[in-house]
């Protein structure tokens, strides 16, 4: 421990010393107080802090530990106070124990033997009730770096992974990699983690257990197949830092998954040739990739039409809303990933997302810029509308300004040059001359790749020789020089006019290049060639390195074109080179004369060496600097460093060919019933919420009314008990077979309405639509008291939801009210009172009924509008003598209706309703309550909801809409082994959603 | 260099088999530093560390003299040495704005951020998206804002305890944990005078006893049992203008980039839903977590339980094409003379499409060319400073009077033998227009769901400059 302690500052110590020669006094200053701090000045304080420590006021022990981490956080040594530290790790006040928490992750490494005394406090902790504090010692023990405690780290984190908290789970994720850290040897048994964490369904744990993915085992790719699907639909309630994980792994996922999407059209393209970049140099390049293009032209021949797998599709549409993220992060993530997925005609959207980062935070844009940059090269029509927004602001930092350059640069085509010069005029101008330098370079690029405006550019460059900045000047001739090479017989003139420059412009890279090109078109300037040689030869000794070599190459090329005139200058200026301190020059002067010079004793080569020496030069391609670099990962830090980082995951090419699909389907399909299941589907078509109902209702019924006997016999002893169920039995059934017929007659419009109430809910919600009415036959009713006949005074009164519509208002929930008169004299104008509600509610009150004679009963409907809610209605029920306080509350489960959904609807409305909108609860189902049957019996018993056509046996799904607002409801009752149980509700109204699962799980479970 | 790395490669699997000795493990390990390759002996775990995939390790925060004044560690511990890199990019840089913000080292890597002239520089040492630190270190720095009330040197000093704790809840083992502010709060109590007055009294403390229940909640942005007396929610809609003008006075570019402040107290599980007279005007929005994307898609409609207290609803933007109106126009003329080492310089600022509205807190600022010595000039309206040092020439006009318009002339003097400046200096204007959205953007209505109770609901419009540059 100490040997490694000790080589890590003999590591750093280098970089100390190079620093302090170089620069600042403060940080002397600063490892002098350092210093100090460590060597004399604690020593009093500490046993200070020791004795407060020890006390037993936690005020005092607080005060000394807060002192302590302040300590801490300034970088100063207390590993001394560890003894006195760990004792109060387990100390009541929470504070204290929170700052010995902080220090023993600071200081458990160092003194792993005392660390290890508070373990056992944390492993107390793992079994608190609490589910914080079980989390917050699981965080608190996966971090103390101390080998010994390995096995313990590793059953705390199993242990953890299956807590019934997701916040427990998901510091157990949190944990995975530490430990791997800690001890890379576990990694077989943490994956085994990873992967039952993966299968976890909360939103909490899925960007943790990504993230330990990817640093645990990146490359088990195959334990996200059966994840796939899930992961993309929670996406987008994921907390932002766990989606830009999930979002990058997807990524590359998608690319050893799935096929390119591009792969036709890439060969168009470039067979449009007008998208394939500028540089016009590459023809040997071009001649590949028409054998290229070729090669794939039969290869396409032979591959069949591309289709985008569907799960390729769910992962571009479920990222692309996080386009709208406030996280910069999440923004560039999705970007990435429909930059290396999607199909091109799709990757425009990121375009404007990325120009909104733009205005954030220069760190931000400085990113962005980077990654823009790279995409503009590729793909530079989705850049091209927001070209002013690269504009560059004087008060951009240097580092942005040149990015954006590059982006204009790269954006830069035929139809736009002309602005993008104007622009480029006036950056010319700033004061950072680093940035002029730049916007030069950047002209010189333009000047390139766009023939047209070739001589334009060049005569604005020739203007700025005459610039007074000797830095402008000298990054104009570098960039002319590369210019002139395309076309120098046209431009003798400039060439003249530079070699004038040669007298005044000192900067060492503009020199050579003038030289350079004086040399190189010596026949285009005879005369002055020579001359500049002279003064050259005169300045030899001054001049640095670069322009050296530079005056040898021209005394060579000028020696073999016009020797008459040159050849003692030359010999004079390879003399002075030969006795020169640097040995590149006198390598180069010994080598050039050899070549030229005829001696006896000269070679071969030297018959050639006006060829060597003349020969016509390629023009250089001046190209972007992020070219290429897209075969990084887009976002991440080895792209932006275009070097590999540590720990880079390659993003693989795409496959030849799709691996199987099958992979990712999570239900294991059990065809033959799946394919009978699917003509019953697809019979249902015509008749689709009938045949459900009829088979599922038909036992539920009769099992329902059983219940509401033996029900009313318990409650009232009498006599009539048996008549009133009776009647209201035969009258439901006689309604129920009206709404049946109407049914029928409404069949065909019905499909279309449901389309109507799915586009615009709020059309629904305004109007009365017929459909919804019709389409719930109720399955049970269940009788509710509302006056006791001894508290009526002989009138009874009972009620219960009849899940008919209620015809005067929609919105309303229909009461049914039973009256029995078992006084012995008539009663009279039976009618409601002061009606006393909530807010928003309304009620239609039951017409009056004038006269119940005594013994007899009747029925009465009232509708009551409950807004959503369970809120109590309550109002007075009058006689003609005496008034009763009555209130009616109504379960949950009557304040929706039922509406009829496909499978799929269903699962595109569930998937729309996910994250906070979804409840879920495990469950053990009764054990009478364990067939298809009886689920559906119950659910729709305890819910108004309509059962909904499903694909598997396991599952039992229900819809229906509340009634007021028409939010959808969405229930599902997943069956598992044993009589385990998911039950699933998604319902945008959140607070309806958790009664109903209460309400449920209570039918369910008895 | 092949060679020696494959040699390392060899050791390191060599010596992954040894057995224990002395309590640790040794093995080789090849360093690729500026100087070329060297073999040192770590202990073993060290080793596995550096090769595990990681997130933030350390964070340093650097104050404008250059020194280190806090350090929080998630890992092992990183020597400050490290930061001697970031020095000398430091150094090397004009203006600390120029530092990059991602810088390699042999060993690590640092991406800092620069807020309120504190540097914050995290270290990592494998790969990472660079966005995701410099977003989270932005995070920080806001979370230490909303504190404190400010992000500076002496107020993180006067609270390291805290600075320290939330940097302890913020991240574990390198990846965030809770960044919301309202789960924050639950466990870690900002300060308050109050507060400490009643701690030193009672020996309170600033940490949550109760355990935060949002963390675990589908909505980590509300906390639950929120109430208060009086119910309020008010909005204010920002917007910015972002503008490029041309020396005559033509646009460039222009764009509106607008932001919906909100401050809500409301109690209990509000579900609030905000819309728009004319949504379709805005052409790219972003926003906070809480509003549900899916009714913005299909209705247009802000559709959300917000956090308590301040957040930003959304941000938006307003694209050129919809022709952005500029409230002003400036008359410029500034001119450098070949003789005489002095310049001339005039510049009016004028009404141009205002709505009818006033235009206050107008100021011009310009950033002369180093070899302005003073300037001597008259304003018609307002007062004039000219920093010396970083000759920047600041011109406060207050309220706009159309009937008399501001005014700014005189002489500038140039120091003597050097040549005349080329670069013509830019004006940054800045200005605030009140009661009014420059794109004309309309709240139309805020419908409060799953509570009853009264609420005051209030929506203001502001109008400012944002990046508004006038070049010369």
């Amino acid at each position: 421990m100490l040997k490694g302690r000790v080589l890590e500052q003999s590591n750093a110590l280098p970089f100390t010393f190079t620093f302090l020669s170089e620069t600042s006094v403060h940080f002397r200053v600063m490892v002098d107080t350092d210093v100090h701090a460590c060597l004399c000045g604690p020593l009093p304080l500490h046993d200070d802090l020791k004795e407060m420590l020890d006390s037993n006021k936690d005020a005092l022990k607080l005060e000394a530990m807060k002192r302590i981490v302040a300590m801490i956080a300034r970088g100063k040594n207390a590993s001394d106070l560890f003894p006195a530290v760990v004792k109060n790790v387990a100390c009541k006040n929470i504070e204290v124990k929170k700052l010995v928490y902080v220090y023993l992750v600071r200081y458990a490494e160092e003194q792993q033997d005392l660390a290890l005394l508070s373990i056992s406090t944390f492993q107390r902790g793992l079994k608190d009730p609490n589910q914080l504090i079980r989390a917050s010692a699981l965080r608190v023990l996966s971090s103390i770096r101390v080998t010994i405690i390995v096995p313990i780290m590793m059953l705390a984190i199993k242990e953890a992974a299956s807590d019934m908290s997701p916040y427990v789970r998901k510091t157990a994720a949190h944990a995975i990699p530490k430990l791997y850290s800690l001890d890379p040897e576990q990694k077989d048994q943490l994956i085994e983690v990873i992967e039952k964490l993966l299968a976890d369904k909360t939103t909490l744990v899925a960007g943790s257990v990504v993230m330990a993915f990817e640093e645990v085992c990146p490359e088990r790719i195959d334990l996200i197949h059966k994840n796939y699907r899930k992961l993309c639909n929670l996406l987008i309630d994921v907390e932002e830092w766990g989606q830009v994980v999930i979002i990058n792994m997807l990524t590359r996922y998608a690319r050893t998954q799935f096929l390119n999407p591009n792969i036709n059209e890439s060969l168009l393209e470039e067979g449009g040739g007008g998208d394939k970049t500028f540089y016009c140099s590459d023809e040997d390049e071009d001649e590949d990739e028409e054998k290229e293009k070729q090669a794939e032209v039969s290869a396409l021949a032979k591959r069949k039409p591309y289709v985008m797998d569907p799960d390729h599709r769910l992962l571009l549409r479920n990222t692309k809303p996080l386009l709208q993220s406030r996280n910069a992060a999440v923004v560039m993530a999705v970007a990435q990933l429909y930059f290396h997925l999607a199909p091109k005609a799709e990757v425009g959207v990121i375009a404007k997302a990325l120009v909104r980062l733009l205005r954030s935070h220069s760190e931000v844009q400085f990113v962005v810029l980077q990654n823009v940059a790279t995409m503009t090269i590729k793909r530079r029509g989705m850049f091209e509308p927001y070209l002013k927004s690269f504009y560059i602001r004087s008060t951009d930092p240097t580092q942005i300004k040149i990015l954006k350059l590059e982006v204009l640069t790269n954006l830069a085509n035929e139809t736009n040059i002309s602005t993008i010069l104007r622009e480029f005029q006036t950056y010319i101008k700033s004061m950072d001359k680093d940035f002029v330098a730049a916007t030069i370079q950047a002209i010189g690029r333009c000047a390139t790749n766009i023939g047209e405006v070739r001589d334009t550019c060049l005569n604005g460059l020739v203007q700025l020789l005459s610039n007074r900045d000797e830095l402008v000047v000298a990054e104009s001739v570098v960039v002319i020089k590369k210019l002139l090479q395309m076309q120098p017989e046209k431009h003798s003139d400039i060439i003249k006019h530079m070699a004038k420059l040669t007298d005044n412009i000192q900067v060492p890279m503009a020199r050579a290049s003038i030289l350079w090109l004086i040399g190189e078109y010596c026949e285009h300037v005879p005369k002055i060639a020579p001359d500049v040689l002279r003064k050259m030869a005169k300045s030899f000794t001054n001049e640095e390195d670069i322009v050296k070599l530079q005056i040898i190459n021209l005394a060579a090329k000028l020696y073999l074109t016009n020797s008459k005139q040159t050849k003692l200058l030359t010999q004079y200026v390879l003399n002075l080179a030969k006795y020169d301190q640097n040995y590149d020059i006198r390598d180069r002067a010994r080598f050039i004369r050899q070549l030229i010079v005829p001696t006896e004793k000269s070679g071969a080569l030297s018959k050639y060496a006006k060829k060597l020496f003349l020969a016509l030069k390629p023009a250089p391609v001046l190209e972007s600097p992020f070219k290429d670099r897209d075969h990084f990962q887009l976002g991440s830090l080895s792209h932006l460093l275009n070097a590999k980082a540590g720990g880079y995951q390659e993003l693989p090419d795409w496959p030849e060919s799709a691996p199987d699909p099958s992979v990712r389907n999570v239900e294991v399909p059990e065809w033959t019933k799946c394919s009978s299941r699917e003509k019953r589907k697809e019979k249902k078509v015509e008749k689709p919420f009938y045949s459900d109902s009829e088979g599922e209702s038909g036992p539920t019924e009769s099992a329902d009314s059983g219940e509401f006997d033996d029900g009313s016999e318990s409650v009232s002893v009498s006599v009539e008990s048996g008549s009133p169920s009776d009647s209201e039995e035969s009258e439901e059934s006689s309604e129920s077979d009206e709404d049946e017929e109407e049914e029928e007659k409404e069949k065909k419009k019905k499909k279309k309405e449901i389309k109507q109430m799915q586009a615009s809910e709020s059309r629904a919600r305004s109007k009365p639509d017929v459909s919804f009415q019709t389409i719930a036959p109720s399955s049970a009713l269940k009788n509710y008291e509302l006056l006791h006949r001894i508290t009526g005074e002989g009138l009874s009164v009972e009620y219960c939801f009849s899940r008919q519509a209620f015809s005067p208002d929609a919105n309303m929930v229909a009461v049914q009210m039973h009256f029995t008169n078992n006084a012995t004299s008539d009663t009279k104008n039976l009618h409601i009172e002061d009606v006393k509600l909530q807010s928003g509610m309304r009620v239609k009150e039951f017409a009056e009924i004038e006269l119940l004679p005594a013994g007899e009963a009747t029925t009465a409907v009232m509708g009551v509008d409950f807004c959503d809610s369970t809120q109590a209605a309550n109002f007075q029920l009058c006689t003609h003598t005496r008034k009763f306080f009555v209130s009616i509350q109504p379960p949950v489960g009557e304040l929706m209706r039922p509406v009829f959904l496909t499978e799929n609807e269903f699962k595109k409305e569930q998937s729309q309703l996910m994250g906070m909108n979804e409840i879920s609860e495990n469950l053990t189902l009764d054990a009478k309550c364990r067939n298809e049957h009886a689920i559906v019996q119950r659910v729709t018993t305890a819910a108004n909801l309509s059962r909904v056509p499903c694909g598997s046996d396991k599952e039992c799904r229900f819809a229906g809409k509340t009634v007021t607002s028409g939010s959808l409801v969405l229930a599902t009752v997943a069956t598992k082994d044993e009589g385990a149980a998911q039950l699933t509700v998604n319902c945008e109204k959140m607070v309806i959603g958790t009664m109903l699962v209460k309400d449920l799980l209570l039918a369910l479970t008895q | 260099m092949l060679y020696i790395k494959t040699v390392g490669a060899i050791f390191f699997r060599f010596t992954y088999g040894l057995t224990l000795y002395d309590g640790i493990y040794f093995c080789l390990r090849v360093h690729r530093s500026a100087g070329g390759s060297s073999v040192a002996l770590l202990p073993f775990w060290r080793q596995c560390w550096q090769s595990a995939a990681e997130m933030i390790h350390s964070l340093f925060l650097i104050n404008p003299t250059g020194d280190v004044f806090l350090e929080k560690h998630w890992k092992s511990v990183i020597s400050r040495s490290v930061c001697d890199y970031f020095f000398e990019a430091r150094e090397k840089a004009v203006t600390p704005e120029n530092v990059a913000p991602v810088l390699q080292t042999p060993h690590h890597y640092l991406i800092s951020i620069y807020r309120g002239k504190l540097f914050f520089l995290s270290v990592v040492q494998t790969e990472v998206s660079p966005l995701f630190v410099i977003e989270f270190l932005h995070r920080v720095a806001d979370t230490f804002q909303d504190y404190f009330g400010e992000c500076s040197e002496t107020i993180i000093n006067d609270n390291m305890v805290v600075v320290y704790e939330l940097l302890e809840e913020m991240l574990d083992n390198g990846f965030p944990l809770a960044t919301e502010s309202s789960v924050l709060k639950e466990l870690i109590k900002p300060p308050n005078i109050l507060r400490s007055v009643v701690n030193t009294l009672t020996g309170g403390s600033n940490v949550g006893s109760s355990l935060p229940t949002s963390h675990l909640s589908t909505i980590p942005w509300r906390r639950n049992g929120v109430k208060y007396t009086h119910n309020e929610a008010y909005f204010d809609v920002i917007e910015e203008i972002d503008a490029i003008v041309d020396k005559s006075g033509m646009t460039v570019f222009a764009e509106i980039q607008g932001v919906v402040e909100a401050c809500v107290r409301l109690s209990g599980m509000p579900d609030l839903t905000l819309s728009f007279v004319n949504p379709r005007l805005l052409d790219d929005v972003s926003f906070h977590p809480c509003v549900r994307f899916k009714r913005w898609e299909s209705e247009r409609v802000l559709s959300f339980i917000p956090p308590d207290g301040n957040f930003t609803l959304m941000t938006y933007h307003v694209s050129s094409q919809n022709l952005v109106s500029i409230p002003v126009y400036v008359k410029q003329n500034i001119s450098f003379f070949d003789s005489g080492s002095s310049g001339r310089m005039d510049i009016t600022v004028g009404p141009k499409q205002t709505m009818g509205k006033t235009v206050e807190g107008l100021s011009v600022t310009i950033h002369m060319p180093k070899s302005v010595l003073t300037v001597d000039l008259t304003a018609t309206q307002g007062n004039y400073t000219y920093d010396l040092t970083a000759k920047v020439l600041v011109w406060d006009i207050g309220k706009l009077n159309p009937q008399k318009l501001p005014t700014l002339q005189g002489s500038l003097s140039i120091q003597a033998g050097v040549p005349k400046p080329v670069e013509n200096p830019s004006l940054n204007i800045d200005l605030k227009i009140e009661q009014l959205a420059i794109s004309g953007i309309k709240v139309s209505r805020l419908d409060l769901f799953g509570e009853k109770y009264k609420t005051f609901k209030g929506v203001k419009y502001v109008t400012k400059a944002g990046n508004f540059q006038v070049r010369t």
